[in-house]
């Protein structure tokens, strides 16, 4: 709760003249930001309140309404910021962590926005998506070193397992209790509609979508919540996830206050305690250890499941990569220091990790160097936000993209930030029954295939003017990439030319 | 049926225990992993040594070990029993949901990490002998009975029940354990808890051939939760 002496940061603006009372923004801010005076007839708000999640704006029927960040300002500091100020001020009351959510809102550099793309000109004919064949399927899993053929001459097709996708996007793990039900649904549904995969995250899987399997990532955390044989056989593949880009070196904790109805009974723990991950798998210390746990879960669905593993960007994560690519598993999921979470201590979040950009180039490098990149494919997330960084990062070594943050937003997410607080009045992360209904699945789905509809044509676009028709030309392309106002060891990394050269 | 595991291999092993539908005996196991993962019927029999990850996501399968076992037995159990004859490794009954493990020797550390339970499913480990540190970390659910039958001493390692927040264990000891972490209360067991371990401690001795005069004999300390939500006012919402 805010300090005694922090002003507000937003302030809710009504426009008297528009505003009918007819008490919508009321009912509508599950943080009890407006409130009617019964005795003065009119609307008030209590700015205290207010997560800036546009809910109000969105719903009031005459446009009164608008949030604006205060120009109330301490004075002027560029060390000693407002925000620092009142961090301070917040942990002096409370003595506590301070707690946020979604990804690292801070000022670090993004590499995304220094590359930029190539494009065909006179020679090496760039080509047009809408008249000519484009291939944008791609398949996650372990390749064989070479191809063999038989006597005939025939190639002998026993392939290892595979995940087949539409499109080089899935959506990435988000757990049933962290969002709601209404927002699994969508996801689940859409990941079906759209030919790609959704993760259940680490709270199970609801009874209803397990018939979205073919399209299903199960998770295994540390917590192992709702993990049983069924879960683990009715998913495409298995996801184990060793760390989160949001939160590296950290567990999850949900507390027990969310742990109610269907929650309770997918994560199968009682009602009202707290489910609490942590942090390391205490089985798990080595890559040996970690190729045990791979194994341990392809002998329990008979080899026929891929096996992802999903770790954190962090310093050496090119060695992580190596081991994990020994270990056994199809499939490494990289996650950025920019990607979302439910809750995550805020120094945690905006402190630990690094880049998708540089921890991506660098696995891809490290291990096509170490002639093992046709082993595993390499699934990377953590802030992707469109097509161009979809493209970006498959041209940097991705086979494909996870994104979470970008789903959550086509659902109506506005970014608030303020998932942890469990009032989500956009109902995506909440369980609270009024506020989940508010997220209509059959909407939600619709919305989230729109936009990877568009991205999907966005991307054959972008491709087809770089005068390449297939994902499997543009992965670990680098030549289609430059670098613009990026110093040399950054280009190193990249393994990207600059701009002009 | 009858099978013996020698220069089979673990794959190979364990895809002839896939499609076993009778009860197996296995001979001259010598560390073969991820035997009986996800088996839900049978009854496995194994003589000799098995590797780790024996019996991870059980499902309702009996394995009778005539040895000792190795690492991560019984990883993410959801029903049945496993019974081993000698002693166990590290990391025993990790994130276990439901059925019985049932050990007449040690156990090493890290034994019962993260057990949970869920209605009617309530996870069980019974260890004859002692255990290593770490006994039952973040113990969500579910009951760890360390009977200490060969010990004078009290029979766990250091730092028992950290961060645990559901669940019990009972210590078969004159003295109380040391070193509980702040989240873990610790008391005598009274008359409702020795009823509520009875038909464990009776199945336990029945299991091995020990006489339950015995196992009785010593007192057991009762180590629960002191809060269900141990990290509520940890937070700070910003």
């Amino acid at each position: 709760m805010a300090a005694f002496d922090i002003y507000p940061e937003y302030e809710i603006v009504r426009n008297n003249e528009r505003c009918t009372n007819c008490r919508v923004c009321e009912k509508q801010c599950a943080n009890g930001a407006h409130i009617f005076l019964t005795d003065k007839n009119r609307m008030a708000a209590d700015d205290d309140k207010c997560v800036n999640c546009h809910r109000c704006v969105a719903m009031c029927p005459v446009r009164a309404l608008k949030i604006v960040k205060t120009n109330h300002t301490f004075r002027e500091n560029l060390y000693w910021t407002g925000k620092s100020i009142k961090e301070i001020k917040r942990q002096a009351e409370s003595g506590g962590v301070l707690l946020s959510s979604m990804g690292n809102p801070e000022t670090y550099p993004v590499y995304f926005d220094k590359i930029l793309l190539n494009a065909s000109q006179v020679t090496n004919p760039s080509i047009d998506p809408l008249r000519e064949p484009m291939e944008t399927r791609v398949y996650l899993g372990s390749k064989p070193d070479k191809v063999v053929r038989d006597e005939k001459g025939r190639i002998k097709i026993d392939l290892p397992l595979h995940i087949k996708l539409s499109m080089p996007v899935m959506l990435s793990a988000m757990s049933y209790g962290s969002i709601s039900y209404n927002a699994h649904e969508s996801l689940a549904r859409a990941a079906a509609e759209a030919g790609i995969m959704y993760n259940t995250g680490e709270g199970g899987l609801h009874e209803d979508l397990y018939r979205y399997g073919k399209n299903t990532i199960v998770q295994v955390a540390s917590g192992r919540f709702g993990v049983h044989s069924r879960y683990l056989s009715n998913g495409a593949a298995i996801e184990i996830k060793m760390g989160q880009g949001a939160k590296p070196g950290i567990g999850g904790h949900l507390p027990g206050s969310k742990i109610v109805g269907d929650i309770s009974k997918t994560r199968m723990i009682p009602e009202g305690s707290d489910a609490i991950s942590p942090a390391p798998h205490h089985d798990i210390y080595s890559i040996e250890d970690l190729s045990q746990l791979v194994y341990s879960l392809k002998e329990a669905t008979g080899y026929t499941k891929p096996i992802i593993v999903k770790i954190a960007a962090v310093h050496n994560v090119a060695a992580i990569a190596s081991g994990i690519a020994r270990s056994g598993a199809d499939i490494i999921a990289i996650d950025g220091f920019r990607g979302g979470t439910g809750a995550a201590p805020a120094r945690i979040r905006d402190h630990v990790g690094i880049p998708i950009e540089l921890a991506l180039a660098s696995v891809d490098k490290r291990l096509r160097d170490e002639g093992i990149r046709n082993r595993v494919s390499i699934v990377a997330g953590g802030g992707i936000r469109s097509s161009a960084d979809v493209v970006k990062a498959i041209a940097l070594g991705a086979d494909c993209v996870y994104i979470g943050t970008a789903a959550l937003i086509a659902l109506g997410c506005h970014m608030c930030r303020s998932c942890h607080t469990g009032k989500c009045n956009w109902g995506i992360a909440t369980q609270r029954e009024d506020l989940v209904k508010r997220l209509n699945p059959d909407w939600g789905y619709k919305r989230l295939v729109n936009l990877l509809n568009a991205w999907k044509h966005e991307i054959m676009e972008m491709m087809g003017g770089m005068g390449i028709n297939a994902i499997e030309s543009l992965r670990g392309n680098r030549l289609m990439l430059r670098g613009v106002g990026l110093n040399e060891k950054e280009l190193e990394i990249l393994g990207i030319k600059h701009a002009g050269e | 049926m009858n099978v013996s595991a020698r220069r089979l291999g673990s794959r190979i092993l364990n895809d002839e225990i896939r499609r076993a539908e009778e009860d197996i005996i296995i001979e001259d196991c010598f560390g073969e992993r991820y035997i009986g993962s996800c088996a839900s019927s049978i009854t496995i029999t194994i003589n000799g040594t098995p590797g780790n990850a024996m019996g991870a996501y059980l499902d309702g399968a009996t394995i009778i070990v005539n040895g000792n076992v190795q690492d991560a037995v019984g990883d993410t159990m959801n029903d049945g029993k496993i019974i081993i004859h000698g002693n166990a490794g590290d990391a025993l009954g990790y994130a276990m949901r439901g059925g019985k493990i049932y050990v007449k020797g040690d156990a090493g550390y890290r034994t019962g990490i993260h057990m949970k339970e869920y209605k009617d499913k309530r996870p069980v480990i019974v260890v004859g002998g002692s255990t290593g540190s770490f006994l039952g970390e973040y113990l969500a659910g579910g009951m760890i009975i360390v009977l200490g039958m060969e010990s004078e001493a009290c029979p766990v390692g250091d730092f028992t029940g950290t961060g645990m927040h559901g669940g019990l264990i009972f210590i078969r000891s004159s003295t109380p354990p040391a070193n509980l972490p702040k989240q873990v209360t610790v008391s005598l067991a009274d008359d409702l808890d020795m009823g509520s371990m009875n038909e464990y401690l009776m199945e336990y001795a029945d299991t091995f051939g020990l006489s339950i005069d015995e196992i009785l004999r010593k007192p057991f300390y009762r180590l629960a939760p002191n809060a269900k939500n141990p990290y509520k006012q940890l937070y700070t919402i910003y």
